[in-house]
């Protein structure tokens, strides 16, 4: 039987972000937004863990190599949002509001094809230090 | 003398900038932090006071108290906004952690009743950067 190993990596990065669906106006969009919809954007610290999940390899001991794993987290995710504003600066969130949720799904879909199929995979993004996300769910 | 300390946070965007220099210096100084476009942080601010106990409360000030002049001279200021473009008491400063640290402590000291003394401001900006200030009397 083999047994399977979860090993994680954690990574962080800055952004600015506002939330705002264009479909509605103004005061419909602060309704539910509130501070989050500020014109002019604020930003957070963003932690991430990123979760792997197999069967260590018998030759290295290793499920994944963890500085592989942050190399590749810092390839698809890292450099592309730190120090970046989400709504302006990337492709991802051009039509997508840049909430927690919606950043965690994204992140999960960069990272996946770079891992092997026989690991899961799972992120867990925090916000701040009280408001985190996590996907896919356990 | 005792000295006690309240902890608040806030979140804000923020550009490391100055209008003086042009685009290439401005990125040779400040690197990311010069984007354009803002980027941003989760800041938590920690306002230590000193002074005496007061024999009769214990304390050396309500904290509660102390916690309702920092949300209304800083936080509700800056939570959730643009250091560069929305806060009335950074306007012409460069948004620095340093100059935000200073530029709070000059909010917060008018406010402070009599036997209380400002001590320090220190503030993350990251978990692994903080600065502090001790006030201009100490330089």
């Amino acid at each position: 039987m083999s047994k399977r190993v979860s090993v994680f990596r954690k990574e962080h990065f800055n952004a600015a972000h506002r939330l705002n669906n264009p479909a509605w106006d103004n005061e419909h969009n602060k309704t539910v937004f509130g501070k989050c919809n500020y014109p002019n954007y604020h930003g957070h610290n963003y932690d991430l863990i990123v979760k792997v999940t197999g069967v260590p390899d018998p030759e290295t001991g290793y499920v994944i190599d963890l500085k592989l794993l942050s190399d590749i987290i810092q390839a698809q995710v890292i450099e592309r949002f730190d120090h970046k504003n989400l709504n302006l600066d990337t492709v991802e969130f051009k039509n997508l509001n840049p909430t927690a949720e919606n950043i965690v799904v994204v992140i999960y879909d960069l990272l996946r094809p770079h891992i092997h199929n026989d690991h899961d995979l799972q992120i867990r993004l925090f916000e701040t230090e009280r408001n985190f996300v996590e996907y896919p769910t356990s | 003398m005792v000295y006690l300390t309240r902890i608040e946070h806030f979140n804000a965007a923020h550009r490391l900038f100055n209008p003086a220099w042009n685009r290439e210096e401005n990125e040779a100084v400040f690197g990311k932090c010069a984007n354009e476009n803002w980027h941003g942080h989760n800041y938590d601010l920690y306002v230590t006071i000193k002074g005496e106990v007061d024999e009769n409360t214990g304390f050396l000030f309500d904290v509660k108290k102390l916690s309702e002049i920092v949300k209304e001279h800083v936080i509700e200021k800056v939570d959730h906004m643009n250091l560069n473009t929305d806060v009335e008491f950074l306007k012409g400063k460069l948004c620095s952690t340093e100059n935000l640290a200073i530029g709070i402590w000059n909010q917060l000291f008018p406010h402070l009743p009599a036997g209380v003394k400002l001590h320090c401001i220190k503030l993350y900006e990251t978990q692994r950067i903080f600065v502090e200030y001790f006030g201009a009397e100490q330089n």
